[in-house]
Formats: structure tokens, C-alpha cells, sequence
């Protein structure tokens, strides 16, 4: 899966999690916590989601990895490598 | 139509679940109701057959107006009849909360008093509810009283424009209003003492770690739930805090029933319960949980859900709040509060080293509680998270 793939797949599981966001606005560089009003409950299901549709598997210490758009497809195509 | 919370003074029936002749079991989802803040399913408490429907479709009506009868499985008509209606009666401040009344909703309320004392014609009657008159409220002039067309019409004429402020609430206001009323009920009426302290959160954090390691990843614990788990136990051994206001005392409830704050996207939050909070086990408990967080926020909560929270907890560390000072919720008596979890010195045996601490705090109600045995009660939510794979 390509990186632009992967990036509409994390938005794309974002979406569900917080339809009412405008994900044309987030900006990739910076902590999608601070730029959307998400939880840890919203974090696990975003986590859940991101591993069905990825198949990989995401550690609980990896997830201050995920904290922005950027480190999370960086992070996720590394995983897809691994596995 | 049951009373889902303090906050609530009417509800609009969405739609029935069930039709006339069908049988119903206690649990079952009878109906759809759409309150303030969200659309609730609303569960039957007895089993038998629908005998009628009080109320359609897209009517608002008050709390406590009848909504079906059931008659009771082998039981004569009589002495077998079941009424959908009042859970709790409205109480005094929600009186002020309800919006301007439209016509529908007294009609209503008083279809169940007896519609056949109203003298009006089908005609008059149709364009009525068209110009949104409430016939109830005029007097007729035609034969015997009868209500006519002709009187409807005047009576929509007299009728004052409604200004532009008065246009129905959006679903944002209104949950905006519920939630002022209840707050504003419960600063008025209960003598709040607050008490706080810090918790040691490196046990409950390590063990935590350890636990979701186990888990697949839809399996994962989040710590709220042994906050959640550690509150209902510690409620064991303080029965005055899991009680009722109603009738001027307090009465102790022996489930618990943990409602827990959940803010809606957009503004505005609920507090529905997460029964039986004590005897779930973590897993349990946290499949519940993530199950109430997406039902709350999609707006399909249950009535019983709403009804039975017995103390509220609300955690608020996510938006890096350290102390929550919270208003109870009437009729509940108890609050528990939660900051965030942040990595300061703390000392331990003599030595100073870093460690995960929270604030817990609890606001209670000073007429049915004392500070010594809140403090106990935060003492023993303490001693619960020293030992999480108790919990």
C-alpha cells in the first residue's frame, strides 16, 4: 500500500470516529489530538480501526507515534514493511 | 413518558417499535423517544399484549403522560392493564425548564384525562392542528358548546405571531437548556462540600500496561475503567453516597449504578449508567463502556440508561484538567471527579521519586453525607487502585 493509500485509509477511519470534523483541515504536521476534539475512548477505536482495515498491528506503546498525520503514515508503512 | 433524567421535562415520540396485539416482554424496546439531548430507546417493565397507543408518532408530550396501555399476560382486562407512563413525576424546577407549549402537547396530555369531553368537530378538529390551536384552551359557541370551524379561525386569528426568538430550540440549545436547569436545580437546592486528594497512579499504570499487552487490540482497557471499577467497590462501604433524593430524604440504593459523563461532539454531554458498575468485571466493563460512549454519541441511548445512574463520575484529565470540581446531579447526592494523570514528585517511604499521580475529588451532598465519611470513601478508592488486579 502506497503512502498516499495509507493516508486516505487514516482519514478515512478518523472520519467515522469524528464525522463532524473537516478533515481537509488538519494539518499534517501537527497533533491531530489538538486539532480534533478526540478522547483516548476515540484513540482505541481509531487504533481498532486503523488494524482492521491495515492488517497490522499497532503496540499500545507505539501510539504516541500516531500523534500526527505525518508520524502515523510514516509509522504505519514501517509496520506494513515488517509484516 | 418516562422521566430520562433530572433535566427532562417532555419528550417527543419518535415512532413505536411494537404494534397494537403484539406481545411485549419486560426489556423490550417499545418505542423511540426523542428528548433534549439525544433519541432513547425506551424498554417495557412488565410482559404482555399492546392493548392501545395513547400517543402518535411526532407528538411532544410531558413527563408522565400515559403513553400505551399493555394488558398483563393471563390476567383479567381490568386488573391486568399496564400503563407505558410516568417513571418519576415532573418535578417542580422542570416546570419552568419546558419550552413554550405548542398545541400538540396539551392535547396530549390530556387525551389520557378523557378527549371524549371535548365538543368538536372533525373539520374544526383538522384545522386546528393546522394552525397549531389548541381547542382545549377555546370556548364554543356552537350547540351545546360545541367548538366550531368559526371559532378555530378567530381563535388563530387573536392567535399573537410568535417573535423570531421563540422558533424551536435546535438540538444544541436544547440540550444547552436541560443542562441549566439541572445544574441550576442542583446549586440551589444541594448544600455542595467538595473534598480532594491525590492518588498514586504507578501500580494501576503498570499494571495496566501489562494487562492490554494480553489483549487483542479490541480488548484493550483504558485506565478510565479502573477509575469507573475502583469508585463502584469503594461505594460498597458508603451506601449514603449511592442514594436518591426524593420527597425532602435520601434513600440509599442497593445497585450501583455508575453514570458516567460522556461529552457530545458539538457541545453538551449526558450521563448515562452503566449498570451494575460493582460486579462487571474489567473486560465487561469496558465492552459496556465503549458500547455507552458510541451509543451516547450517536444519539441512541436506552431509558433505562438515562433513568438509574445512582452517583455520576466525570473525568476530565483528557482536556489536561488536574482538579474537577463537579455540581451533582439531582436526585443524585455524590459527583467523583477526575484531572489527569501527571508525572510529578511524590515521596515514598523518605525518598522523592517521579511518579503518576491523579486528583480524585468528590462533591457531595452535605444533607445526607459529612466529610469524614466522603474522605473515607476517597480513602478507599485509593486503597482499590493500590491493587488493581483486585479490581
Amino acid at each position: 500500500m502506497t503512502k498516499q493509500e495509507i493516508r486516505e485509509t487514516v482519514l478515512r477511519v478518523l472520519g467515522q470516529i469524528a464525522p463532524e470534523a473537516d478533515l481537509s483541515q488538519i494539518q499534517s504536521n501537527l497533533r491531530i489530538r489538538d486539532q480534533l476534539d478526540i478522547d483516548s475512548m476515540d484513540l482505541l477505536n481509531w487504533v481498532i480501526g486503523l488494524h482492521k482495515e491495515l492488517k497490522v498491528d499497532i503496540p499500545e506503546s507505539d501510539y504516541p507515534r500516531l500523534a500526527t498525520l505525518d508520524g502515523c503514515i510514516d509509522y504505519l508503512a514501517s509496520r506494513q514493511e515488517l509484516q | 413518558m418516562p422521566q430520562l433524567g433530572a433535566d427532562m421535562s417532555a419528550g417527543k415520540l419518535q415512532g413505536w417499535r411494537k404494534q397494537i396485539g403484539d406481545c411485549v416482554q419486560r426489556g423490550d424496546i417499545i418505542a423511540i423517544v426523542e428528548t433534549d439531548k439525544a433519541d432513547i430507546e425506551i424498554e417495557v417493565f412488565t410482559t404482555g399484549v399492546i392493548e392501545k397507543f395513547l400517543v402518535q408518532p411526532g407528538e411532544r408530550v410531558p413527563v408522565g403522560t400515559v403513553l400505551a396501555i399493555i394488558r398483563e399476560e393471563g390476567k383479567p382486562l381490568e386488573a391486568g392493564v399496564s400503563r407505558i407512563a410516568t417513571v418519576t413525576a415532573p418535578q417542580p424546577i422542570l416546570a419552568a425548564l419546558a419550552a413554550p407549549a405548542p398545541s400538540t402537547t396539551m392535547s396530549a396530555a390530556r387525551t389520557a384525562a378523557g378527549e371524549s369531553r371535548l365538543h368538536i368537530s372533525p373539520a374544526a378538529r383538522k384545522v386546528a392542528a393546522e394552525l397549531g390551536v389548541d381547542p382545549f384552551a377555546l370556548t364554543g359557541t356552537g350547540p351545546g358548546g360545541r367548538i366550531t370551524l368559526e371559532d378555530v379561525q378567530r381563535a388563530a386569528k387573536a392567535k399573537p405571531v410568535p417573535p423570531a426568538a421563540e422558533a424551536p430550540l435546535d438540538r444544541q440549545a436544547r440540550i444547552r437548556q436541560a443542562i441549566a436547569a439541572a445544574m441550576a436545580r442542583s446549586k440551589r437546592e444541594i448544600p455542595h462540600y467538595y473534598l480532594s486528594t491525590t492518588i498514586d497512579m504507578s501500580r494501576a499504570m503498570a499494571w495496566l500496561i501489562q494487562e492490554n499487552l494480553k489483549h487483542a487490540v479490541e480488548d484493550r482497557l483504558v485506565y478510565g475503567v479502573l477509575l469507573l471499577k475502583a469508585v463502584a467497590l469503594a461505594l460498597r462501604d458508603a451506601p449514603e453516597l449511592n442514594s436518591i433524593w426524593t420527597g425532602g430524604k435520601a434513600t440509599p440504593v442497593r445497585e450501583i449504578h455508575v453514570g458516567v459523563a460522556i461529552s457530545l461532539r458539538g457541545g453538551g454531554l449526558v450521563a448515562p449508567a452503566l449498570h451494575h458498575t460493582d460486579r462487571q468485571s474489567l473486560d465487561e466493563l469496558m465492552k459496556t463502556f465503549r458500547d455507552l460512549v458510541q451509543r451516547a454519541r450517536a444519539g441512541s441511548l436506552r431509558s433505562s440508561e438515562l433513568g438509574d445512574p445512582t452517583i455520576t463520575v466525570t473525568s476530565l484529565g483528557e482536556q489536561g484538567v488536574e482538579t474537577v470540581f463537579g455540581i451533582i446531579y439531582p436526585p443524585q447526592v455524590a459527583l467523583v471527579g477526575f484531572g489527569k494523570v501527571v508525572e510529578r514528585p511524590w515521596s515514598v517511604e523518605g525518598q522523592v521519586v517521579s511518579r503518576p499521580l491523579i486528583t480524585a475529588t468528590l462533591s457531595a451532598d452535605h444533607r445526607v453525607s459529612d466529610g469524614h465519611r466522603g474522605g473515607l470513601f476517597l480513602a478507599g478508592v485509593d486503597r482499590r487502585l493500590q491493587e488493581p488486579e483486585k479490581l
